[in-house]
Protein backbone atom coordinates (compact mmCIF):
# COMPACT_ATOMS: atom_id res chain seq x y z
CA UNK A 1 0.00 0.00 0.00
CA UNK A 2 1.54 3.26 -0.97
CA UNK A 3 1.25 5.75 1.79
CA UNK A 4 0.92 9.70 1.67
CA UNK A 5 4.40 10.77 2.44
CA UNK A 6 5.80 12.25 -0.34
CA UNK A 7 8.61 10.40 -2.10
CA UNK A 8 10.15 13.91 -2.74
CA UNK A 9 12.65 14.43 -0.08
CA UNK A 10 12.31 17.65 1.84
CA UNK A 11 14.63 18.87 4.73
CA UNK A 12 12.04 18.22 6.73
CA UNK A 13 11.70 14.46 6.41
CA UNK A 14 14.84 13.76 8.80
CA UNK A 15 13.06 15.82 11.52
CA UNK A 16 11.85 13.47 14.12
CA UNK A 17 8.08 12.67 13.85
CA UNK A 18 7.19 13.59 17.30
CA UNK A 19 8.93 16.69 17.16
CA UNK A 20 6.87 17.42 13.64
CA UNK A 21 3.53 16.28 15.24
CA UNK A 22 3.63 18.08 18.75
CA UNK A 23 4.29 21.54 16.79
CA UNK A 24 1.32 20.89 14.70
CA UNK A 25 -0.70 20.34 17.55
CA UNK A 26 0.69 23.65 19.24
CA UNK A 27 -0.09 26.19 16.56
CA UNK A 28 -3.33 24.77 15.35
CA UNK A 29 -4.19 24.93 18.67
CA UNK A 30 -2.65 28.22 18.88
CA UNK A 31 -4.61 29.52 15.19
CA UNK A 32 -7.53 29.36 17.23
CA UNK A 33 -6.71 31.94 20.30
CA UNK A 34 -5.60 34.51 17.40
CA UNK A 35 -9.02 36.59 15.58
CA UNK A 36 -7.04 38.81 13.49
CA UNK A 37 -7.95 38.62 9.40
CA UNK A 38 -4.18 39.94 8.58
CA UNK A 39 -2.54 37.73 11.07
CA UNK A 40 -4.42 34.70 9.46
CA UNK A 41 -3.73 36.09 6.15
CA UNK A 42 0.43 36.30 6.36
CA UNK A 43 0.58 33.08 7.90
CA UNK A 44 -1.60 31.15 5.16
CA UNK A 45 1.01 32.96 2.83
CA UNK A 46 3.99 31.48 5.21
CA UNK A 47 2.16 27.71 4.90
CA UNK A 48 1.86 28.43 1.09
CA UNK A 49 5.54 28.86 0.99
CA UNK A 50 6.27 26.10 2.80
CA UNK A 51 4.86 24.18 0.35
CA UNK A 52 6.32 25.63 -2.44
CA UNK A 53 9.75 24.99 -1.07
CA UNK A 54 10.78 21.78 -1.84
CA UNK A 55 9.95 22.69 -5.43
CA UNK A 56 6.91 22.11 -7.71
CA UNK A 57 5.82 18.79 -7.97
CA UNK A 58 5.72 18.68 -4.34
CA UNK A 59 3.43 21.99 -3.99
CA UNK A 60 1.56 20.32 -7.02
CA UNK A 61 1.23 16.98 -4.76
CA UNK A 62 0.17 19.14 -1.72
CA UNK A 63 -2.11 21.12 -3.43
CA UNK A 64 -4.25 17.93 -5.04
CA UNK A 65 -4.88 16.85 -1.15
CA UNK A 66 -5.99 20.61 -0.28
CA UNK A 67 -8.73 20.25 -3.01
CA UNK A 68 -11.16 18.82 -0.61
CA UNK A 69 -11.06 22.01 1.18
CA UNK A 70 -12.59 24.56 -2.04
CA UNK A 71 -16.33 23.61 -0.83
CA UNK A 72 -16.50 24.68 2.36
CA UNK A 73 -13.96 27.87 2.20
CA UNK A 74 -16.76 28.66 -0.64
CA UNK A 75 -19.69 28.18 1.78
CA UNK A 76 -17.93 30.55 4.58
CA UNK A 77 -16.87 32.88 2.42
CA UNK A 78 -20.49 32.88 0.80
CA UNK A 79 -22.17 32.88 4.31
CA UNK A 80 -20.39 35.97 5.43
CA UNK A 81 -20.82 37.85 2.64
CA UNK A 82 -24.53 37.28 2.99
CA UNK A 83 -24.26 38.15 6.86
CA UNK A 84 -22.29 41.21 5.70
CA UNK A 85 -19.35 39.62 8.34
CA UNK A 86 -16.71 39.39 5.44
CA UNK A 87 -13.88 39.70 7.41
CA UNK A 88 -14.37 37.46 9.89
CA UNK A 89 -15.36 34.75 7.18
CA UNK A 90 -11.92 35.59 5.52
CA UNK A 91 -10.32 34.53 8.92
CA UNK A 92 -12.46 31.41 8.90
CA UNK A 93 -11.13 30.54 5.53
CA UNK A 94 -7.90 31.13 6.12
CA UNK A 95 -7.41 29.45 9.33
CA UNK A 96 -9.14 26.49 7.89
CA UNK A 97 -6.79 26.33 4.96
CA UNK A 98 -3.69 26.80 7.41
CA UNK A 99 -4.85 23.85 9.75
CA UNK A 100 -5.08 21.45 7.45
CA UNK A 101 -2.95 22.75 5.12
CA UNK A 102 -0.16 22.22 7.82
CA UNK A 103 -1.46 18.82 8.96
CA UNK A 104 -1.08 17.49 5.53
CA UNK A 105 2.39 18.98 5.31
CA UNK A 106 3.59 16.45 8.24
CA UNK A 107 1.69 13.75 6.58
CA UNK A 108 3.85 14.39 3.39
CA UNK A 109 6.90 14.47 5.28
CA UNK A 110 7.03 11.72 7.69
CA UNK A 111 7.78 8.30 6.60
CA UNK A 112 5.17 5.28 7.80
CA UNK A 113 7.87 4.19 10.16
CA UNK A 114 8.87 7.28 11.80
CA UNK A 115 4.83 7.39 12.47
CA UNK A 116 4.71 4.28 13.56
CA UNK A 117 7.96 4.66 16.03
CA UNK A 118 5.73 7.92 17.57
CA UNK A 119 2.24 4.98 17.84
CA UNK A 120 4.86 2.74 19.89
CA UNK A 121 5.81 5.33 21.86
CA UNK A 122 2.04 6.89 22.74
CA UNK A 123 0.81 3.45 23.79
CA UNK A 124 4.39 2.69 26.21
CA UNK A 125 2.34 3.79 29.10
CA UNK A 126 -0.57 1.44 28.00
CA UNK A 127 1.83 -1.32 28.11
CA UNK A 128 1.75 -0.84 32.46
CA UNK A 129 -1.83 -1.39 32.35
CA UNK A 130 -1.35 -4.99 30.44
CA UNK A 131 -1.86 -3.61 27.08
CA UNK A 132 0.22 -5.90 24.50
CA UNK A 133 1.94 -3.18 22.27
CA UNK A 134 2.25 -6.55 19.56
CA UNK A 135 -1.20 -6.53 19.46
CA UNK A 136 -1.39 -3.21 18.02
CA UNK A 137 1.28 -3.93 15.78
CA UNK A 138 -0.21 -7.33 14.32
CA UNK A 139 -3.70 -5.32 13.75
CA UNK A 140 -1.80 -2.77 12.13
CA UNK A 141 -0.11 -5.13 9.91
CA UNK A 142 -3.41 -7.23 8.86
CA UNK A 143 -5.08 -4.31 7.56
CA UNK A 144 -2.07 -2.84 5.64
CA UNK A 145 -2.74 -6.77 3.93
CA UNK A 146 -5.96 -7.07 4.04
CA UNK A 147 -6.98 -4.02 2.61
CA UNK A 148 -6.12 -4.92 -0.75
CA UNK A 149 -7.10 -8.38 -0.76
CA UNK A 150 -10.51 -7.14 0.41
CA UNK A 151 -10.42 -4.65 -2.47
CA UNK A 152 -9.91 -7.12 -5.56
CA UNK A 153 -12.13 -9.29 -3.44
CA UNK A 154 -15.25 -6.55 -3.64
CA UNK A 155 -13.85 -5.47 -7.78
CA UNK A 156 -14.29 -9.62 -8.57
CA UNK A 157 -18.11 -9.31 -6.84
CA UNK A 158 -18.98 -5.95 -8.73
CA UNK A 159 -17.74 -8.04 -11.93
CA UNK A 160 -19.57 -10.99 -11.15
CA UNK A 161 -22.88 -8.93 -10.84
CA UNK A 162 -22.63 -7.39 -14.12
CA UNK A 163 -21.79 -10.33 -15.90
CA UNK A 164 -25.46 -11.40 -14.86
CA UNK A 165 -27.21 -8.18 -15.05
CA UNK A 166 -27.71 -4.97 -16.63
CA UNK A 167 -28.67 -3.34 -13.86
CA UNK A 168 -25.86 -1.67 -11.26
CA UNK A 169 -25.71 -3.72 -7.79
CA UNK A 170 -26.33 -1.18 -5.58
CA UNK A 171 -26.10 -1.74 -2.13
CA UNK A 172 -26.60 -5.51 -2.69
CA UNK A 173 -23.46 -6.03 -3.33
CA UNK A 174 -22.61 -5.47 0.56
CA UNK A 175 -24.32 -8.36 2.34
CA UNK A 176 -21.28 -10.99 0.31
CA UNK A 177 -18.73 -8.68 0.34
CA UNK A 178 -19.28 -8.29 4.46
CA UNK A 179 -19.97 -12.29 4.73
CA UNK A 180 -16.59 -12.64 2.83
CA UNK A 181 -14.60 -10.53 4.65
CA UNK A 182 -16.05 -12.14 7.76
CA UNK A 183 -14.77 -15.55 6.80
CA UNK A 184 -11.42 -14.62 6.02
CA UNK A 185 -11.70 -13.10 9.32
CA UNK A 186 -12.41 -16.54 10.59
CA UNK A 187 -9.31 -18.15 8.47
CA UNK A 188 -7.14 -14.99 9.47
CA UNK A 189 -7.91 -16.24 13.60
CA UNK A 190 -7.47 -19.49 12.81
CA UNK A 191 -4.32 -18.94 11.31
CA UNK A 192 -2.84 -17.14 13.82
CA UNK A 193 -4.22 -19.67 16.74
CA UNK A 194 -2.42 -22.56 14.59
CA UNK A 195 1.25 -20.45 14.38
CA UNK A 196 1.15 -20.47 18.32
CA UNK A 197 -1.55 -17.70 18.97
CA UNK A 198 -0.85 -14.31 20.79
CA UNK A 199 -1.12 -15.19 24.35
CA UNK A 200 2.59 -17.45 23.55
CA UNK A 201 3.67 -13.83 22.29
CA UNK A 202 3.38 -12.22 25.40
CA UNK A 203 5.58 -14.43 27.63
CA UNK A 204 8.80 -13.72 25.53
CA UNK B 1 -8.14 -13.01 21.83
CA UNK B 2 -7.13 -14.43 17.96
CA UNK B 3 -10.56 -14.27 16.94
CA UNK B 4 -11.00 -10.78 18.22
CA UNK B 5 -7.93 -9.30 16.77
CA UNK B 6 -8.74 -11.11 13.31
CA UNK B 7 -12.18 -9.16 13.52
CA UNK B 8 -11.44 -6.18 14.49
CA UNK B 9 -8.86 -5.96 12.22
CA UNK B 10 -10.92 -6.93 8.95
CA UNK B 11 -13.73 -4.87 9.56
CA UNK B 12 -11.08 -1.68 9.62
CA UNK B 13 -10.09 -3.14 6.19
CA UNK B 14 -13.32 -3.90 5.22
CA UNK B 15 -14.38 -0.06 5.60
CA UNK B 16 -11.15 1.31 3.91
CA UNK B 17 -12.51 -1.39 1.53
CA UNK B 18 -16.17 0.14 1.27
CA UNK B 19 -14.52 3.34 0.74
CA UNK B 20 -12.20 2.07 -2.23
CA UNK B 21 -14.90 0.41 -4.23
CA UNK B 22 -16.88 2.26 -7.19
CA UNK B 23 -19.08 3.90 -5.28
CA UNK B 24 -22.60 2.69 -4.63
CA UNK B 25 -25.57 4.35 -6.15
CA UNK B 26 -29.35 3.80 -4.69
CA UNK B 27 -32.58 3.55 -6.64
CA UNK B 28 -33.24 7.30 -7.25
CA UNK B 29 -29.88 8.43 -8.07
CA UNK B 30 -28.51 9.62 -4.19
CA UNK B 31 -24.60 8.10 -4.21
CA UNK B 32 -24.18 7.24 -0.60
CA UNK B 33 -20.55 7.11 1.05
CA UNK B 34 -20.36 2.99 2.09
CA UNK B 35 -18.16 4.16 4.65
CA UNK B 36 -20.44 5.37 7.38
CA UNK B 37 -23.02 2.20 6.75
CA UNK B 38 -19.58 0.21 7.35
CA UNK B 39 -19.45 2.18 10.66
CA UNK B 40 -22.71 1.22 11.46
CA UNK B 41 -22.13 -2.61 10.66
CA UNK B 42 -19.11 -2.37 13.05
CA UNK B 43 -21.59 -1.45 15.93
CA UNK B 44 -24.32 -3.78 14.86
CA UNK B 45 -22.18 -7.22 13.91
CA UNK B 46 -18.88 -6.56 16.31
CA UNK B 47 -20.59 -4.88 19.08
CA UNK B 48 -19.70 -2.10 20.75
CA UNK B 49 -16.28 -2.59 22.39
CA UNK B 50 -14.84 -4.59 19.65
CA UNK B 51 -16.89 -2.07 17.06
CA UNK B 52 -15.38 1.37 18.22
CA UNK B 53 -11.82 -0.92 18.45
CA UNK B 54 -11.87 -1.57 14.72
CA UNK B 55 -13.09 2.42 13.88
CA UNK B 56 -10.04 3.10 15.94
CA UNK B 57 -7.49 1.32 13.99
CA UNK B 58 -8.73 2.33 10.97
CA UNK B 59 -8.61 6.32 12.56
CA UNK B 60 -5.00 5.38 13.59
CA UNK B 61 -3.99 4.16 10.07
CA UNK B 62 -5.47 6.95 8.14
CA UNK B 63 -3.76 9.47 10.76
CA UNK B 64 -0.08 7.69 10.48
CA UNK B 65 -0.79 8.65 6.61
CA UNK B 66 -2.43 5.67 4.56
CA UNK B 67 -4.92 6.83 2.29
CA UNK B 68 -7.71 4.79 3.60
CA UNK B 69 -10.93 6.86 3.50
CA UNK B 70 -12.97 7.08 0.66
CA UNK B 71 -11.41 8.50 -2.82
CA UNK B 72 -8.33 7.57 -1.39
CA UNK B 73 -8.18 10.18 1.73
CA UNK B 74 -6.03 10.11 4.04
CA UNK B 75 -3.34 11.99 6.43
CA UNK B 76 -3.80 14.25 9.49
CA UNK B 77 -5.19 17.30 7.39
CA UNK B 78 -8.51 15.23 7.65
CA UNK B 79 -8.84 15.71 11.12
CA UNK B 80 -8.12 19.15 12.02
CA UNK B 81 -10.76 20.02 8.73
CA UNK B 82 -14.41 21.10 8.82
CA UNK B 83 -15.12 17.50 8.48
CA UNK B 84 -12.39 16.70 12.04
CA UNK B 85 -15.67 16.27 13.89
CA UNK B 86 -16.94 13.83 12.43
CA UNK B 87 -13.93 11.27 12.69
CA UNK B 88 -13.71 11.67 16.09
CA UNK B 89 -17.16 10.78 16.67
CA UNK B 90 -16.84 7.62 14.76
CA UNK B 91 -15.74 5.28 17.12
CA UNK B 92 -18.35 6.64 19.62
CA UNK B 93 -20.67 6.00 17.17
CA UNK B 94 -19.43 2.45 16.62
CA UNK B 95 -19.61 2.08 20.44
CA UNK B 96 -22.97 3.49 20.72
CA UNK B 97 -24.76 0.97 17.75
CA UNK B 98 -23.08 -1.66 19.24
CA UNK B 99 -24.17 -0.89 23.05
CA UNK B 100 -27.74 -0.92 22.06
CA UNK B 101 -27.44 -4.28 19.79
CA UNK B 102 -26.12 -5.96 22.44
CA UNK B 103 -28.53 -4.33 25.24
CA UNK B 104 -31.76 -4.62 23.66
CA UNK B 105 -32.30 -8.31 22.64
CA UNK B 106 -35.78 -8.84 22.62
CA UNK B 107 -36.36 -7.20 19.39
CA UNK B 108 -35.87 -8.22 15.89
CA UNK B 109 -32.67 -8.28 14.94
CA UNK B 110 -33.35 -6.02 11.77
CA UNK B 111 -35.81 -3.51 13.87
CA UNK B 112 -32.88 -3.46 16.18
CA UNK B 113 -29.98 -2.88 14.32
CA UNK B 114 -32.11 -0.16 12.04
CA UNK B 115 -32.91 1.88 15.78
CA UNK B 116 -29.38 1.49 16.70
CA UNK B 117 -27.66 2.45 13.21
CA UNK B 118 -29.71 5.70 13.01
CA UNK B 119 -29.02 6.89 17.36
CA UNK B 120 -25.21 5.75 17.30
CA UNK B 121 -24.64 6.08 13.10
CA UNK B 122 -26.67 9.25 12.68
CA UNK B 123 -27.71 11.19 16.12
CA UNK B 124 -24.30 10.33 18.14
CA UNK B 125 -22.08 10.75 14.53
CA UNK B 126 -23.74 14.38 13.42
CA UNK B 127 -23.89 15.77 17.47
CA UNK B 128 -19.20 15.33 17.00
CA UNK B 129 -19.58 16.24 13.73
CA UNK B 130 -21.72 19.65 14.32
CA UNK B 131 -19.22 20.38 17.60
CA UNK B 132 -16.49 20.05 14.96
CA UNK B 133 -18.08 22.21 12.16
CA UNK B 134 -19.04 25.23 15.12
CA UNK B 135 -15.24 24.98 16.44
CA UNK B 136 -13.77 25.28 13.31
CA UNK B 137 -16.55 27.34 10.80
CA UNK B 138 -17.35 29.80 13.88
CA UNK B 139 -20.83 29.24 13.91
CA UNK B 140 -23.15 28.49 16.10
CA UNK B 141 -24.32 24.83 17.12
CA UNK B 142 -27.94 25.28 15.23
CA UNK B 143 -25.97 27.07 12.22
CA UNK B 144 -23.99 23.98 11.47
CA UNK B 145 -26.45 21.49 11.87
CA UNK B 146 -28.71 23.47 9.58
CA UNK B 147 -25.70 23.29 6.83
CA UNK B 148 -25.95 19.12 7.67
CA UNK B 149 -30.10 18.79 6.92
CA UNK B 150 -29.42 18.04 3.46
CA UNK B 151 -27.48 14.70 4.44
CA UNK B 152 -29.94 13.01 6.91
CA UNK B 153 -32.34 11.62 4.75
CA UNK B 154 -29.66 9.83 2.72
CA UNK B 155 -28.40 9.02 6.21
CA UNK B 156 -31.60 7.26 7.23
CA UNK B 157 -31.46 4.81 3.87
CA UNK B 158 -27.91 3.96 5.38
CA UNK B 159 -29.08 2.87 8.98
CA UNK B 160 -32.13 0.62 7.29
CA UNK B 161 -29.90 -0.70 4.90
CA UNK B 162 -27.71 -1.47 7.89
CA UNK B 163 -30.25 -3.19 10.00
CA UNK B 164 -31.19 -5.38 6.32
CA UNK B 165 -27.65 -6.10 5.96
CA UNK B 166 -27.40 -7.55 9.82
CA UNK B 167 -30.47 -9.45 10.03
CA UNK B 168 -29.09 -10.98 6.61
CA UNK B 169 -25.51 -11.71 8.14
CA UNK B 170 -27.48 -13.10 11.25
CA UNK B 171 -28.43 -15.36 9.34
CA UNK B 172 -25.35 -16.48 6.83
CA UNK B 173 -23.18 -16.53 9.48
CA UNK B 174 -25.08 -16.75 12.79
CA UNK B 175 -21.43 -16.97 14.80
CA UNK B 176 -20.02 -14.13 13.13
CA UNK B 177 -22.41 -11.88 14.69
CA UNK B 178 -20.24 -10.94 17.74
CA UNK B 179 -22.79 -8.15 19.50
CA UNK B 180 -25.14 -10.95 20.15
CA UNK B 181 -22.92 -13.71 21.27
CA UNK B 182 -24.23 -15.13 25.12
CA UNK B 183 -21.04 -13.95 26.31
CA UNK B 184 -17.99 -12.80 24.37
CA UNK B 185 -14.76 -15.03 24.20
CA UNK B 186 -12.11 -12.48 25.17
Amino acid sequence: MISLTSPIETRAHRWPAGLKLGLLCLVTFGLFFVDSVLFHGVFLVFVVALYALPGMRFFKNGWKHLKILWPFVFIVVAWHLFTDELPLGLTVAFRMISAVGLANLVTMTTRLSDMIDVVHWLTRPLQRLGFNPRVLELAIALVIRMTPVLVSKGQSLTLAWRARSNRRSGWRIILPFTVLALDDADHVAEALKARGGLTNQERK
Amino acid sequence: MEKNIAYIALFAALIAALGLIPKITLGFGVPITAQSLGIMLCGTILGAKRGALAVLLLLLLVAIGLPLLAGGRGGLGLFFGVTGGFLIGWPISAYVTGLIVEKWRSGSITLVSVVASIVGGIFVMYLFGIVGMAIVLEKTFLESAALMTAFIPGDIIKAIIAGLLTAAIAKARPASLLSRQAKATS
